[in-house]
């Protein structure tokens, strides 16, 4: 029941934080002077297209863009009333893209759950390779086992997401065959899900999961190590090794628990670096994620459609995040529930 | 030392037989803080040779033009794309110094690609300390002496040219000088803002703690990257480079310090229940003057290494910025830019050295984490 009461209380802060951020996100799409239409309006001016103005002041109006800051904010959200009465984000209209002339909805489609999926791959990935990883190489601390990790780590860490993106997509479809640039092949676009779709996504999934969870997991690598050598130093370690337990089995049943709490509480720092990782790795890799579009809708000011972007991707952190924390609370009895007080 | 007449020596120095006892038991208890902090850097071996490493680097900025033999926006235009050029020593078996030999292009009509040859025939010696291009020794002083040139009638391209047959090796130069600073502005900048609202926080607590502590907690569950993009989308594009390269550090920044803010205001919790600040403040000083003199200095060494630890992350930034496009702009050199050149398969396959940028980009971030470490494992020296 307590339980129950902190997942809610922890879904109302979220709420209350897409809030704010939806606010930041408003102002900072909204520093650049000017906005998409009234830019149009001064080029066809200058090019003396009379009738061209008219449908961009008609535009202006539709979308309330010649109303003060704050009345847009609240008509974009869906608080206010505007042209169209209540019909904003809260109310599953996401906006217009001036720059593709369709519905924001139908330009992200698909590759809202793409982006998810991606995410969600490579912070598998993360656990996948960094709990081995960084559980080895604690328990064989200054062998070669250790330096090698270490090394590949600080790499993993060093070398930028991007260029990792473009040489892993090389050398993977040199040697290995892997498929290049997309998140499917070009016969399935458009498609319903189906097996073949699945197993051809999978395949494309490979190197980004690679390049962009990396730099995440050799961070949490060194971090778990750190963990699991400070808990590896307590006596109730030596007391298990001196009953003759098996190291294997002696590591995995006290160590490892406790060295796993910050594991789960990290992904709340693990995750914005994951997406912004995947924005940048799906502009490089041409993958259907939301992270070229977004690219073109901040370079052209499409601001609707930008906006969208960001309050999505911040949405999908604040998730993780919330997930990570409940899980952390389930997890480890010492955590109150009232949330941190310092 | 004299002898005496039994034979044995004896030193001449009056014996004080209490020296022994004034002395303190260990000599480095005694010893300023700092160079107990140096002592034990030393012996973290990678951390000393990375910081050796980039106080190099950062000393060479100032003297990349009259290091560079090309300036950085000099183009070649009968050598696009050309392989990078080995200096020989040997000509025929025979050592006449350091030359090159010219490469000539040729079109290849089949691939559409360039293809250069050697003519090893005719090695022309490479000449230093000689006249090239103008440049500004640390943008202040005009020169036109290079350490080395390009001989007559041939091309010095050590590390290849780009697309535009500029030389990457001098672009190299010429990019750490913004590449490298970049990170030491935002740095500065998410230090001051870090400093300032973590100290607040944590030294008034109360309702200022509560707000600032839910700002850091909202900035930093936010991705940075598509931040970073939106704000520099910002960015009028009529702005002088100068000017877009430091609103672009600011931005790095601005969304950098709720890390430090928040490490900051959890010292200060710490330490603000401690007897010296209660001593202070019933002797009257202000809170500007508690948090500055009494405070700041006690955790001022773990905030440099943290921030050592955070500038790759800035210069790692706007690398991804200028690679997008949104960072730094074209007449500007950055690695970021130069990697925007590198941005496709095609040249990562076929001309694999416009994408050497990325090599000191993994030698100075790497550098920095050493250096870090070092610095974080050696700031407490107290500590064993």
């Amino acid at each position: 029941m307590v339980m129950l009461r902190y997942a809610v209380y922890r879904f109302f802060t979220m709420l209350l934080t897409l809030l704010v951020v939806s606010v930041l996100i408003f102002i900072i799409i909204n520093l650049p002077p000017g906005d998409y239409l009234s830019n149009q309006i001064t080029e066809l001016q200058a090019s003396g297209q009379s009738a061209g103005v008219a449908k961009a002041e008609f535009l202006r109006q539709e979308y309330a863009l010649d109303r003060p800051l704050w009345e847009q904010y609240l008509i974009w959200m869906g608080f206010w009333s505007g042209p169209n009465g209540f019909d904003g984000l809260i109310q599953g209209n996401y906006g217009w893209s001036f720059e593709f002339d369709r519905p924001v909805a139908e330009i992200v489609g698909d590759s809202l759950w793409l982006t998810a999926v991606v995410n969600l791959a490579a912070i598998l990935f993360v656990y996948a390779v960094a709990l081995p990883l960084g559980v080895l190489a604690a328990a064989k601390s200054r062998t070669w086992i250790d330096y090698t990790s270490a090394f590949v780590g600080y790499l993993g860490l060093a070398t930028p997401n991007f260029l990792l993106a473009l040489i892993l997509f090389y050398y993977g479809h040199q040697y290995f065959n892997l498929p290049i640039g997309g998140l499917m092949d070009p016969i399935f676009e458009g498609q319903p899900m189906s097996w073949d779709k699945m197993k051809s996504i999978l395949l494309h999934l490979i190197v980004p999961t690679f390049v962009i969870g990396t730099s995440g997991a050799s961070a949490m690598m060194q971090r778990l190590r750190a963990n699991m050598l400070d808990e590896l130093g307590k006596p109730y370690v030596e007391t298990a090794v001196a009953k003759g337990m098996a190291p294997s089995r002696m590591l995995t049943k006290y160590p490892l628990r406790i060295a796993f709490n910050p594991f789960v509480a990290d992904i709340g720092n693990l995750l914005p670096s994951m997406v912004s990782g995947s924005v940048l790795v799906s502009v490089v890799l041409g993958l259907q994620t939301i992270g070229p579009t977004l690219l073109t809708a901040l370079k052209t000011q499409d601001q609707f459609l930008s906006a969208f972007i960001l309050m999505f991707v911040a949405l999908l952190t604040l998730i993780g995040t919330m997930i990570s924390d409940i899980l952390l609370v389930m997890l480890d009895p010492r955590i109150r529930y009232e949330g941190r007080e310092a | 030392m004299t002898k005496r007449s039994d034979g044995r020596y004896v030193d001449d120095a009056p014996f004080d037989p209490d020296a022994a006892l004034q002395q303190v038991e260990r000599a480095d208890l005694d010893a300023p803080n700092w160079v107990l902090v140096w002592r034990k850097f030393k012996t973290h071996k990678l951390g000393l040779i990375s910081g050796v490493f980039l106080l190099l680097c950062y000393l060479m900025l100032p003297f990349a033009g009259f290091i560079a033999p090309y300036g950085p926006n000099e183009r070649n235009g009968e050598h696009l794309y050309a392989p990078p050029q080995s200096i020989h020593w040997f000509h025929d078996g025979e050592f006449i110094g350091p030359h090159v030999y010219p490469i000539v292009a040729e079109a290849d009509l089949e691939t559409f690609q360039w293809t250069f040859t050697p003519d090893l025939e005719d090695p022309r010696k490479i000449k230093f300390f000689c006249e090239g291009t103008e440049y500004k020794l640390a943008g202040l002083i005009a020169s036109d002496t290079h350490l080395f040139c390009p001989p007559e009638g041939a091309t010095l391209f050590l590390w290849g040219s780009d697309r535009l047959g500029r030389d990457v090796f001098s672009r190299i130069l010429y990019g750490a000088q913004l590449s490298l600073t970049v990170g030491l502005i935002g740095i500065s900048v998410s230090f001051f803002l870090g400093i300032l609202f973590g100290s607040i926080a944590g030294y008034f607590g109360g309702r200022i703690d509560w707000v600032i502590n839910r700002v850091i907690e909202i900035l930093r569950s936010l991705p940075e990257l598509p931040l970073w993009l939106a704000l520099s989308a910002a960015v009028p594009s009529n702005w002088s480079p100068v000017a877009v390269f430091f609103i672009i550090s600011i931005i790095l920044g601005i969304l950098d310090w709720p890390g430090l803010a928040r490490s900051v205001r959890a010292k200060f919790l710490s330490l603000r229940e401690e007897e010296y600040v209660r001593a202070a403040e019933m002797m009257g000083a202000s809170s500007g003057r508690v948090i500055r003199k009494h405070l700041l200095p006690n955790f001022m060494s773990h905030l440099i290494a943290s921030a050592t630890l955070s500038i790759p992350a800035m210069i790692l930034g706007e690398t991804a910025l200028s690679f997008l496009g949104l960072g730094l702009r074209a007449p500007a050199v950055s690695w970021g830019v130069m990697l925007n050149d590198a941005q496709n398969l095609a040249s990562i396959e076929i001309y694999p050295w416009t994408a050497i940028p990325m090599l000191p980009i993994i030698v100075i971030v790497l550098a920095f984490n050493f250096l870090g470490d070092g610095l974080r494992d050696s700031l407490d020296p107290y500590q064993q």
